[in-house]
């Protein structure tokens, strides 16, 4: 096991190489110079020629490109993401400040959707063409529909109109008051955890479906075995290989989602950051912000292929 | 004419009609239907016959003759929907198994009756160890003390002939042979001693070398344990060797029922000639070729009027068209469902 | 030797042929209609999203953007049926405007995307080797970043604007739907009568014509009922945050965005038009694309469950 993590890891490094290049690239192909913007913003510049070949010193902009990479994923590798343009402060700290909130919201995101989605999508697959069937999927068609960013504006207007609550949104540590803090983290979590559980619940109703249909659950049947442990032992394991796979797709969907419910709640997350450097024009926070989502969900891959490996044997020595 | 002599010597040996008191199972009109977008599929119609204690009674029929799904039925594993069962009893003990509740067939199952399925590859769940998988049977009926279970699935491992059992247990099904899993398979269907088992074509997917080997341990099995089996096969080979009885099953119906050495050497029915003569012997005189039944087997969601054999049969009468024969009996084990007389020679 | 019961496979099955007396579009309605009746409903969502859009000036020419002071924040009414926003414009006027916008950008976006993925998907299917591995790596890395992300920096670089969406988002999406493509190609690639082809000295531009292309021509057609749908939502969560399609065009996402939170308190109308105009067209285009999959494309059939599953092995990772 050991030896296939180590291997998995490896195979990371050329898709690490990879996203890094387009995440130092793609923001360098900005059309108006960021130099010009720096000096009309800067007060003591003269605007003199001078000014801004120092400054471009300074930033590192006169070397080639590749000399400008090689810098900065040197820097990066050691954990040192260059400095915000506007407040000369460490990109790498001010990411690290706004990480914990949205990772913690990206989780109980998703252990929300899959405390909705997993049971109903087994439920709707054993009692297929049911009541409960056709509920559960009737809510999960809606729920694919429905922006999430309408059902969070709604969340926050509605209620305030009819009773005058408005949803909390002062930020406590969570480690300082746990209470406190999941209150604020409840209802974005929510949200975003519904929007999700759709996806879920379809694809566990569907792989389910497949599975019962499988001869080891007629097997299983013929032994004389209660539904219950049919269900649970035999065929949700079976059926959890693809969802597992499915939640390492959803995850960057996740990261999306939480970009829009930070920005609904006021919850100061690595969106919100990346929102503020995108209206500053502050390249070194967006490159970075850009390169770390990219490695978060680059690892929650490599965990879901581990996960792979515990669920499905077959999978354990071989590869 | 031969017709004469065949019904004289039904009548003259069935007069004493002792009733074979040793059944175990006995089926009576069974009924299983399927429904198909808008059509329904009669696929087991009417079917009769029992299973005595201590025999191998076989089921022998093409692919779709409804075969698999009588033995599904008598354990209630149709499939619902689009199956059904819509009428039989199958009395097993004297108790109508169609009739008891959920919970009570489910205790019988695997227990009282267990069943071997054709697909050794995948009627084993990939994802659990085989030693799980085989102590299931075992703690859900509770046969063996909970510190037994281990001890006794080796026991049965041991049984089925596989080698280092200890080891087996934690494996899982991928890294086993085909013939391994099916050892397996029957291990598990014979842990909690049932009194019948179905094997449901259990050689089908298996090298021939291995074929025999799993057919004379079952064979074996079941006489030393005493238990009854019903073989359900396409293989008359299989039949020949090893079934006591056999039941021959076309278009979901029973066509004829004889002792093996009836069926063999004085087959009574057009469509049972038929599968002899497709048959390679091996006391066959040189010369003789292998004749295939011509045709397919009918559309059961519309089958033909009359008898449903008698697009294929080349004894088919007028009459055939549009009766359907009834299964009747032509001496003590001997049956068939035909209005044509055949004699041996035909 | 073994001794089996044989059926001759010769005799064929006795259904007749199917009559084919009805052009093959109306045949395909009816099947519609009768084995999917939600994707029949999804084909009228999506036409009456269709119509609007083109005849957006006819059934609301007032103008989307005649701003009216004095009619401001006004509740829906006769004369304003769905009232009026924060700058007195008709909140109908803009809905329908914005069904035309949303239009536009889905269409255009996902034709892009569409080219863009089968672009990719043939060379890196079809060709293979080397060149199959430097794309292949190239989507990898590029598949890693979130999709909202991705939008909103490459937003960061191109600046917003409706040419600039439909650029980014046919290009989002033409890079992750190309993995489809490839799928389907290899597996073209494998049937029997390319190689058949092959032996025979076809050239590759007559193969991929002949054979692959109309292999690959049903998952793009799935593949662009879908990508309809989350163009329109990625385009109205990117002018929700106010970096899609700028103000004063009538986007649905731009109408619900935060700059106009505040007086929804007062007009609670204004978070509502928008966001049912948005559902209900993702809905249909959902329900459509769903039937048209399992319609003409079974192997798709039974969610993305089993394709990706395939797919990932075709592509080994």
């Amino acid at each position: 096991m050991g030896f296939y993590v180590l291997r998995r890891l490896l195979a990371l490094i050329p898709t690490l190489f990879i996203a890094s290049v387009i995440a130092f690239t793609v923001v360098r192909l900005v059309p108006g110079d960021v130099l010009d913007l720096m000096l009309s913003e800067n007060v003591y510049s003269s605007g003199a020629p001078e000014d801004r070949a120092q400054l471009e010193q300074a930033l590192g902009l006169d070397k080639p490109l590749y000399q400008q990479y090689l810098h900065w994923a040197g820097d990066a590798l050691q954990g040192d993401l260059g400095e915000s343009l506007w407040r000369n402060t460490p990109v790498t700290g001010e990411i690290a400040a706004r990480l914990d909130v949205t990772l913690e919201l990206g989780i109980l995101a998703l252990l929300i959707a899959l405390a909705i989605g997993l049971p109903i999508g087994i439920f709707a697959a054993v009692r297929q063409e049911t009541l409960g069937d056709h509920i559960g999927r009737t809510f999960s068609i809606l729920a694919l529909a429905v922006p999430n960013f309408w059902l969070g504006t709604l969340v926050v207007i509605l209620p305030a109109l009819w009773w005058g609550w408005s949803p909390p949104n002062k930020l406590v540590p969570f480690f300082e008051n746990p209470l406190e803090n999941l209150k604020t983290f409840l209802l974005p979590s929510l949200i975003l955890g519904t929007s999700l559980s759709a996806v879920i619940m379809r694809m566990t109703r569907t792989m389910m479906l497949e599975v019962l249909r499988q001869d080891y659950i007629r097997t299983a049947w013929a032994k004389g075995l209660r539904e219950r442990r049919v269900v649970l032992m035999h065929a949700v394991k079976n059926a959890m290989i693809p969802v597992i796979t499915l939640v390492g797709i959803l995850v960057p969907i996740l990261f999306g989602g939480t970009v829009i419910i930070e920005q609904i709640f006021r919850l100061p997350g690595l969106g919100q950051l990346l929102l503020e450097a995108v209206s500053t024009r502050d390249y070194p926070v967006i490159t970075g912000v850009f390169l770390v989502t990219g490695v978060v969900v680059m690892l929650v891959n490599l965990l879901v292929d581990l996960c792979y490996g515990y669920l499905d044997p077959k999978v354990r020595y071989d590869r | 004419m031969s017709t004469e002599t065949s019904t004289a010597t039904a009548t003259a040996t069935a007069t004493p009609r002792t009733e074979p008191a040793a059944t175990l199972l006995r089926v009576e009109n069974l009924h299983t239907v399927f429904e198909k977008d808008d059509s329904v599929v009669h696929a087991v119609n009417d079917v009769s016959f029992d299973v005595r204690r201590g025999e191998v009674l076989a089921i022998v029929g093409e692919s779709g003759s409804g075969k698999s799904i009588t033995a599904m039925s008598l354990l209630r594993l149709i499939p619902s929907p689009p199956g059904q069962i819509i009428g039989g009893r199958v009395l097993f003990d004297g108790q109508d198994l169609l009739d008891l509740p959920d919970d009570a067939i489910r205790q019988l199952r695997g227990r009282d009756i267990s069943m071997i399925f054709q697909e050794p590859m995948t009627s084993l769940n990939p994802s659990l160890r085989i030693g799980r998988q085989l102590a299931e049977p075992l703690r859900v009926h509770g046969s063996v003390p909970k510190d037994k279970v281990r001890e006794r699935c080796i026991e049965l491992l041991r049984q089925v002939r596989i080698g280092d059992p200890e080891k087996r247990l934690d494996a899982y099904p991928h890294e086993l042979s085909g013939g391994m899993r099916q050892r397996v398979m029957i291990a598990m269907g014979l842990a909690c001693l049932p009194r019948l088992i179905i094997a449901d074509e259990p050689t089908t997917a298996l090298d021939v070398t291995v074929q025999a080997q799993i057919l004379e341990l079952l064979r074996d099995i079941t006489r030393a344990s005493q238990s009854s089996m019903m073989l359900i096969t396409h293989d008359l080979g299989v039949v020949a060797r090893y079934a006591d009885r056999i039941n021959v099953m076309y278009a979901g119906r029973i066509v004829e029922r004889g002792t093996a050495h009836d069926i063999f050497h004085r087959p009574r029915h057009p469509y049972t000639v038929g599968l002899m003569e497709s048959m390679p012997r091996l006391d066959d005189a040189i010369g003789n070729r292998l004749t295939p039944i011509p045709g397919s087997p009918p559309d059961l969601s519309d089958p033909p009027s009359g008898c449903p054999f008698h697009p294929r049969c080349r004894f088919a009468q007028p009459r055939c068209k549009q009766e359907r024969p009834p299964l009747e009996r032509l001496d003590q084990e001997h049956w068939k469902a035909c209005w044509v007389n055949l004699d041996d020679t035909h | 030797m073994s001794l089996s019961i044989q059926t001759p496979a010769a005799a064929a099955p006795a259904t007749p042929p199917r009559r084919r007396t009805r052009p093959k579009t109306l045949r395909f309605l009816q099947r519609l209609c009768k084995e999917r009746p939600l994707g029949a409903l999804g084909a009228m969502i999506c036409l009456v999203l269709l119509l609007t859009g083109l005849f957006a000036d006819v059934i609301a020419p007032e103008g989307f953007n005649a701003i009216n002071p004095i009619e401001r924040l006004k509740a829906p009414s006769a004369e304003h049926w769905l009232g009026t926003d924060q700058l007195g414009r008709d909140v109908f006027a803009r809905i329908v405007h914005g069904a035309q916008l949303s239009v536009i950008v889905a269409f255009a976006a996902t034709t892009l995307s569409i080219v863009i993925s089968a672009l990719l998907g043939i060379l890196s299917g079809y060709f293979g080797g080397r060149l199959d591995m430097v794309i292949q790596r190239l989507v990898d890395g590029w598949m890693c970043f979130p999709d909202l992300i991705l939008l909103i920096v490459a937003v960061a670089v191109l600046g917003p604007g409706t040419w600039q969406v439909i650029l980014i988002l046919g290009l989002l999406f033409g890079i992750s739907g190309s993995r489809i493509i490839r799928g389907a190609v290899l597996s073209a690639k494998q049937n029997v009568y390319v190689h058949a082809a092959q032996s025979m000295g076809a050239s590759s531009t007559r193969i991929l014509l002949k054979h692959i292309l109309p292999n690959v021509m049903a998952p793009l057609i799935v593949l662009y009922t879908t990508r309809l749908a989350a163009v329109i939502l990625a385009e109205s969560g990117l002018s929700f945050l106010g970096l899609g399609i700028p103000p004063p065009e009538p986007s649905w996402g731009g109408m619900l965005s935060l700059d106009g939170r505040s007086y929804m308190f007062q007009a609670p109308w204004l978070a509502i038009a928008p966001g049912i105009a948005l559902t209900v067209a993702v809905f249909g285009i959902n329900m459509f694309g769903d039937a048209l999959r399992d319609l003409l494309d079974p192997r798709m059939r039974g969610g993305g469950g089993r394709y990706l599953a395939r797919v990932k092995r075709t592509i080994g990772s």
